[in-house]
């Protein structure tokens, strides 16, 4: 009696430690995919798909030139350049765009799928996101016209500001009194 | 209250005489209702009260923007959450909190989906703390803004109230290998940051709630991360998704966006913490002081590194400092208000404030700012603010 006891007691202690308080339901595959959006520099999370800039220059003059213009060069005061400024980081007036500044290949991947277009956000297919990602970069003179993206080749394309980036150094302004 | 002391004799009596007056209103002229307006289900400020935040769409299309905090109309600590700053990268959704599930998952024991009832049934705490967009002052090394609502305006402090995430990512069990957490809001945009998980456990929480109700709809209705201290954009609002992973994400909003590019062309990435700030406002820039004689200056102070330990203020353009008083209680990761009197002669002065936190972090000055970060580092820019009171009472910057 006092065994079956404390056998039960170290039972129920096991399952207050595996889930404290037993709120939530258990997350199913479908949970995750639907929201499965995430691509890191490695190309993990890369869906399988394939395009070129020569197909993506269709869908970007459908579906992007309304507001980034022909050749990705932007509407000032109204919508980003994805061309120009390479080069500019150190200069008086730097231009910050996805050629210039943007370290990776996949986050251009990964923020178009999530947030391109702009008005239709997810509305692109992955091959079409290949297509464009390759265009915008075509765009920047980083892939060639007939060059294919997919899920192995999009991480390996070296952006210019590959190591622009450090790591917080702040506080890095010692101020006297 | 008052009803509640009148003897119930008095309170009789005044019934009675109010009863007799209606009576004789009857028979003569009509008298007209000297009683007050009905009382409403949900409570708004005087018609007499306009302060608004000044919005700024950045595009043509909707909901990329901001909006900032009226800061030199403002009292004590607390935003009035109509008036909390906003930016946001695609609008703001709208969200049925019936059907929202926050979705916990990655490197974690037991990937689970929440609920909001169910992140209501686990233990709650609430907490001051200011949110400060990263961006906030973006153009002042360079532009001297006019006003407070310009300069600083992307600043609030509410009372946030939820569950600390440390107790959620208990439930669903961190694996060791998980040091990172990518947090996605359910906007257009899916915004995303990665946070470190040490945040995640250290003082993270998920609020739920705002200033006493449900959030905002503009502060993510129904959910949002809150990392006190930390820049706006890692405070993920419309939260649905923690993934927990072994590296960050590199998304566009920790690249692209909110790093700073210093003058050597490379730029700090993971520029988490706000750095201690202040600034004086009233009187500060648009306003107008009435004439010499005594002014309270005032204004607010704030650190993400902890609690403000001191605010000085200076009457005389930095040459010499006094310190202001804190109003308490000073929370750790929360605005403070600072006070100090002051005795306007009348002549043009130049009024300013910097502070100190308790790590004894001093607040720099522009040229400070500048020396070290360039005039292109556009985040987190923290310098102090000068105003100049001119001769005729009105506020300009300095
Ligand atoms: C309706 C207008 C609109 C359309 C159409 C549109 N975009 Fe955008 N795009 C925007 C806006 C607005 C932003 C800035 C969003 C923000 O503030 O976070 C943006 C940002 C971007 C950026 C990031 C730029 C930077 O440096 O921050 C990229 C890349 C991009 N868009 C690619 C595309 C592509 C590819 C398409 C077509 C598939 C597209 N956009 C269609 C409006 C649009």
């Amino acid at each position: 009696m006092r065994s079956w006891l404390l056998l039960l007691c170290s039972a129920g202690v096991i399952a207050a430690q595996s889930q404290p308080y037993g709120f939530g339901q258990p997350a199913t595959a479908a949970d995750t995919t639907q929201k499965d959006l995430t691509v890191f520099p490695s190309g993990k999370g890369l869906p399988p798909g394939k395009g070129t800039a020569e197909q993506g220059a269709a869908i970007y003059k459908e579906k992007c030139a309304e507001c980034h213009n022909e050749k990705g060069e932007g509407r000032p005061g109204q919508y980003p350049a994805l061309v120009g400024g390479i080069g500019s980081l150190t200069s008086a007036k730097p231009q910050k765009t996805v050629g210039s500044f943007w370290p990776y290949a996949t986050t251009v991947w990964d923020y178009i799928r999530r947030a391109m277009p702009f008005d239709h956000p997810r509305s692109l297919s992955a091959d079409e996101v290949y297509a464009v990602t390759a265009f915008v970069l075509h765009l920047n003179g980083l892939v060639e016209r007939p060059q294919e993206l997919n899920e192995k080749t999009l991480p390996a394309v070296k952006m210019p500001n590959r190591d622009g980036f450090v790591a917080d150094r702040r506080p890095d302004i010692k101020s006297k009194r | 209250m008052t009803e509640e002391l009148t003897p119930p004799r008095r309170r009789f009596l005044a019934l009675g005489a109010s009863l007799a007056g209606a009576v004789v209103a009857c028979r003569k002229a009509p008298v007209p209702s000297e009683s007050g307006a009905h009382m409403r289900a949900y409570g708004e400020r005087s018609p007499h009260e306009k302060t608004v935040r000044v919005v700024r769409e950045l595009t043509k299309s909707l909901g990329t923007g901001s909006s900032r905090t009226p800061l030199g109309e403002l009292h004590g600590i607390i935003t009035p959450s109509g008036l909390h700053f906003e930016r946001h990268h695609s609008g703001v959704p709208a969200i049925d909190p019936a059907s929202h599930r926050l979705l916990v998952d990655g490197l974690v024991e037991r990937p689970l989906t929440f609920s909001l009832d169910d992140l209501k049934r686990f233990p709650s705490a609430s907490r001051v703390c200011f949110i400060e967009c990263g961006g906030n002052s973006i153009g002042e090394p360079g532009a001297n803004l006019p006003d407070v609502q310009k300069s600083h305006g992307l600043l609030s402090c509410s009372e946030w109230t939820g569950v600390p995430l440390s107790i959620v990512l208990k439930e669903a069990g961190l694996k060791p290998e998980a040091t990172w957490m990518i947090a996605e809001g359910a906007d257009a945009a899916r915004m995303s940051r990665s946070i470190p998980v040490s945040k995640a456990l250290d003082d993270a929480f998920l609020a739920y709630a705002q200033n006493g109700e449900a959030l905002r709809p503009e502060q993510g209705y129904p959910l949002r991360l809150l990392l006190p201290g930390w820049e706006g954009n890692t405070n993920v609002k419309w939260l649905h998704r923690l993934q927990l992973v072994d590296q960050p994400a590199m998304s566009a909003k920790e690249t692209a966006n909110y790093t700073d590019l210093m003058p050597d062309g490379k730029a700090q990435q993971f520029t988490f913490v706000m750095e201690a700030r202040s600034v004086i406002t009233r009187p500060s820039g648009g306003q107008k002081l009435a004439g010499p004689g005594f002014h309270e200056i005032t204004g607010l102070a704030w650190s993400g590194y902890g609690k403000i330990a001191r605010v000085e203020v200076s009457t005389d353009a930095g040459q010499t400092w006094a310190d202001a008083e804190l109003q308490a209680p000073v929370l750790s990761k929360a605005a403070v208000r600072f006070r100090y009197p002051w005795r306007w002669d009348g002549k043009e002065a130049v009024i300013a404030c910097r502070c100190t936190d308790e790590t004894g972090y001093l607040q720099p000055t522009r040229d400070g700012f500048i020396a070290v970060r360039g005039l292109n580092s556009g985040y987190h820019y923290n310098g102090i603010k000068p105003w100049r009171v001119n001769a005729d009472g009105t506020v300009t910057h300095a």
